[in-house]
């Protein structure tokens, strides 16, 4: 095995990889390298019933010629696999090594560690026993509050990664990062009617985030849920204003539009977005950004899978769209500048453009004000996932909805999906309220599943196709 | 260029090696009842972009999950993908320190099958082609497509992929098993648009064990022929209506809601059924459903699943009556019948169905028995794809809410639909079928005929 850590004594040997792969022809090549430790916990009722700890190592390499790349990735991290991963690399283009083109490879900068800090963050992080202790407090506190609750689950997972990029523009980074992830799942059951129901809380770089975690807040919330559920009717379909929780109820703009201003889909042509920077795709009351910053949010990063540092990105000022969120090979092919979001779930993937910390902005209104501003339509509490297609078309489920008649919440209802197009949809979020809040999600996509946050405050669409019977 | 990725054996597993360090590993440790499933893959995928490479691809992948029981008979498990003797000794450590919070009312055992003689299902391998061959094949493909028709503008989402994969199953008792096979596909994913109307797209998947048998006419056809279809589209209202379920989204609507079939999920309070219900009828009296992880069209078989257990075909729904369930050791256990090859591998092990073949049965005439996808005149919904079953079906209640492509059909004459959702509940769904079509159709899920049920609620996007 040739890396055993991660540290500025790989240096001679990374380099003797890339000025290989250099001097085949390549214009750039990049060597991401990757370990991993991660446990996952499941408590079902009263006992632990899953305890899954996992190991990883693994590397991706990549190699572009003009606009085109190749990029292999290997568990085999021996100088014979590396070998043969950046000769595969290479071979897609039609490179080989020992060419000795004139190309040169002027040497990897020092190493910007971004880890520095967080060296103890595993040994620091929760161990077995207090992480299961943890769980099942989780699921006897959901005990306490109901007896109807057939099922109980919690879960945990702890993912902590170590980075290293290299590539012969001369970039050589390393980062140590650690995410953590609770979710707690009910199914709730009288009669012949029965409700789930589900929450997740996640963060970053908090190695005492599951001690910190408000297990009794997490429980009467989920449990209020389940029960106001349990009882609901199927919401009847149609056409109507719909007013959106803050936290997860940003799954909208992450699915309506976010993705859409990924140079991933200006590359494809899918996105209804590219010719419109500086033009005006949403409500004046509309204000977006996507950023790696906001302290311990799920998708905070210190620098991306290429090695830079995360940008604050203004997507959307007052409806008018400011710009797109790049990664390397979106650059290139695109033009657009590169806003720190190469992201990647591990070493098999090649980075892309994909979301971090994705917000609306918020505005001035206060929520109450957008539910007294609609005589009939739907009151979304807490959102489930969403997907959005090839031509801009997105939905996503509703998980805990509430009528709203004339101006106040009325009962609950559920089995609502949203559908729509992100460019007639957008332009109908008329208010945002003044609360703005975070929530974590997993986002998939063409890099894999990453770490990220939604967020919005209250805000009120005018009209949205509600699914429902 | 010698690109192929046969050229290099990197990444082969070693059965022989793994046992011995393995069994080293256990006698240091005092551990003797192990078990472990490895995995490799090699492969290559090329995208490409109007006629140019878009991304090339290629992977070596390994991973292996151990399994260890203490001396308390807890059960640990540890995954990794450092195959190094390091890695693995490491893996050892990490799952004697799982077992401590193995849980103590419930462990695995070895399947009781897991030195059983296996079914011979001799998978055909490919000869592996290189990067340039798949490009060449992937960019006249999508060429082809494009030329099919003048509205149709870019394939955005394509892929093509050829890859081989080798699994084995080793335990401290001398079951082993070890099996390679190769898989080749294709995906075409199109988009066109007329003047001043929405863009539409539409796609098609192909699966082989072998290239060079790659049906790529047919899913460019497939591809061509829906997206032209969908060209010509209108709102509909929203109401209750005659659907008729394309093969795929019928294997789709019934994967979704596999936990029906899954004596983990019910055992767990998550099913739909529960421990009484085999026996019970579940659908109307002509449905037959069964779970064929051995018929010869599913090119991606294994013979054994991941605790050693041969894979077999099972009767799920006979005549409307749920008749058997998918087990693993542990299930089958606790239900007194023996495991049915559908398991994973873990400390609380999962199951999943491998190939689920839908059929008529013969006991029953259908309710419409004069529906038919290719000549009736009244008016129905024909619902082709389904998307968003991740987040829009709630297996453990039964209902489901989902956006579709497909067309509003009157007169024979099909007109697309712009965007709807179709909500209903599955167990409704399964006793208001009104017909099932005698053809059965191979897609790459499963197989089915198309499936008529009545009175379900669409919503329009008017």
């Amino acid at each position: 095995m040739l890396f055993h850590t991660f540290d500025e004594t790989l240096k001679p040997q990374i380099e003797e990889l890339l000025s290989l792969g250099k001097s085949a022809g390549a214009d750039l090549v990049e060597v991401f390298l990757e370990k991993s430790d991660n446990i996952s916990l499941l408590a079902e009722q009263d006992d632990i019933s899953n305890v899954s700890p996992s190991f990883g190592i693994g590397a991706g390499i990549r190699v572009f010629l003009g606009k085109k790349d190749g990029f292999v990735s290997t568990n085999d991290l021996s100088k014979e696999g590396l070998l043969f991963a950046l000769n595969q690399a290479l071979g897609m283009l039609g490179l080989v090594t020992g060419s000795l083109t004139n190309d040169k490879f002027e040497g990897l900068s020092d190493l910007r560690d971004f880890g520095t800090k967080k060296n103890d963050w595993l040994e620091h992080s929760p161990n077995l026993d207090e992480s299961t202790i943890k769980l099942i407090e989780a699921t006897k506190s959901l005990a306490d509050k109901n007896k109807n609750l057939q099922v109980r689950r919690a879960s945990y997972a702890r993912n902590w990664q170590e980075v290293l990029v290299a590539a012969t523009d001369g970039v050589f980074a390393r980062d140590i990062r650690l995410h953590q992830t609770v979710g707690l799942n009910v199914i709730a059951q009288q009669d012949k009617n029965r409700s789930t129901s589900a929450r997740r809380y996640g963060s970053s770089d908090n190695p005492d985030d599951l001690r910190n975690w408000e297990i009794e807040k997490s429980a009467c919330e989920l449990n209020e849920s389940a029960q106001k559920m349990l009882y609901a009717e199927y919401v009847e379909a149609g056409q109507m204003p719909v007013v959106l929780a803050n936290k997860f109820g940003g799954v909208i703009f992450h699915e309506a539009c976010g993705h859409l201003l990924e140079t991933t889909q200006l590359e494809r042509g899918t996105s209804p977005f590219h010719d419109s920077i500086d033009k005006q795709i949403a409500h004046k009351a509309v204000s977006a950004v996507d950023e790696g910053f906001s302290n311990h949010a799920f998708g905070s990063l210190s620098m991306d899978d290429e090695g830079m540092e995360p940008q604050n990105t203004l997507l959307i000022e007052k409806g008018i769209l400011k710009k797109f969120l790049s990664d390397r090979a979106g650059s290139l092919r695109t033009g657009h500048p590169r806003t720190g979001s190469g992201r990647r779930q591990n070493f098999s993937f090649a980075a892309a453009s994909r979301m971090r910390n994705t917000y609306i902005k918020q505005g001035n209104f206060s929520p109450d004000e957008l539910i007294k501003s609609v005589d009939d339509g739907l009151y979304c509490k807490s959102m489930g996932g969403g997907s959005v297609g090839p031509t801009g078309q997105f939905n996503f489920s509703v998980e805990e909805g509430y009528l709203i008649k004339n101006g106040k919440l009325d009962k609950p209802v559920k089995g609502a999906t949203l559908i729509g197009e992100a460019k007639e949809i957008l332009p109908r979020i008329s208010m945002c309220a003044n609360d703005l809040d975070l929530a974590a999600g997993f986002c998939g996509s063409v890099s894999g599943s990453v770490n990220v946050t939604v967020g919005q405050p209250h805000i009120k669409v005018d009209s949205i196709t509600v699914g429902g019977r | 260029m010698d690109n192929s990725i046969s050229s290099q054996q990197i990444g082969e597993l070693d059965p022989e090696l793994l046992n011995s360090l393995l069994e080293r590993y256990s006698n240091d440790s005092e551990i003797v009842k192990w078990d472990m499933g490895a995995s490799a893959s090699r492969d290559v995928s090329v995208q490409v972009q109007q006629g140019n490479a878009k991304q090339l691809k290629g992977s070596q992948r390994n991973s292996m999950t151990l399994r260890v029981w203490n001396k308390y008979n807890q059960v640990g498990i540890t995954s990794t993908s450092d195959l190094t003797s390091e890695g693995i000794n490491k893996a050892m450590r990490g799952a004697i320190e799982a077992s401590l919070f193995g849980n103590k009312k419930e462990s695995p055992e070895f399947s009781p099958l897991a030195k059983k003689e296996l079914v011979d299902i001799n998978p055909k391998s490919s000869n592996p082609h290189s990067i340039d061959e798949l490009l060449s094949i992937l960019k006249k493909a999508e060429k082809q497509l494009i030329d099919t028709h003048q509205s149709i503008d870019s394939v955005p989402y394509n892929g093509l992929n050829e890859s081989y994969m080798e699994r084995i199953y080793l335990n401290s008792e001398g079951a082993n098993r070890h099996m390679k096979l190769s898989q080749s596909s294709i995906y075409l994913y199109a988009k066109a648009q007329e003047e001043n109307k929405k863009p539409r797209s539409a796609g098609g998947i192909r699966i082989n064990s072998n290239l060079d048998e790659l049906d790529i006419e047919s899913c460019i056809n497939e591809t061509s022929d829906k997206l032209i279809s969908h060209l010509n589209y209108k709102s509909i209202e929203t109401s209750k209506y005659l659907i008729c379920f394309s093969p795929e989204a019928f294997l789709q609507l019934i994967n979704a809601f596999s936990s029906m079939f899954n004596a983990r999920s019910i055992i767990d309070g998550l099913s739909l059924m529960n421990e009484d219900s085999i026996g019970n009828q579940i659908a109307v009296s002509n449905l037959n459903i069964s779970d064929e992880g051995l018929h010869p069209e599913n090119v991606g078989a294994f013979s054994f699943d991941g605790e050693g257990t041969p894979t077999q075909n099972v009767k799920l729904i006979s005549n409307g009556r749920l008749t058997n369930l998918l087990h693993s050791e542990a299930t089958a256990r606790k239900f007194g019948v023996k495991p049915t090859g559908h398991a994973g591998l873990g400390a609380k092990v999962s199951v999943s169905p491998d190939w689920l073949v839908v059929s008529k049965s013969e006991s029953d005439i259908d309710k419409e028995k004069n529906l038919n996808v290719k000549n009736t005149l009244k008016e129905y919904i024909l619902i082709d794809e389904l998307s968003a079953i991740h987040s829009g079906v709630k297996a453990s209640q039964g209902s489901f809410s989902l956006p579709f492509d497909g067309w509003i059909v009157n007169d024979g004459k099909r007109i697309s639909i712009e965007a709807a959702t179709v909500a209903g509940d599955i167990l409704k769904v399964l006793k208001n079928i009104v017909k099932i079509e005698n053809e059965q159709i191979v897609t790459h899920q499963g197989i089915s005929p198309h499936v008529w049920v009545e009175n379900i609620s669409i919503t329009g996007e008017a």
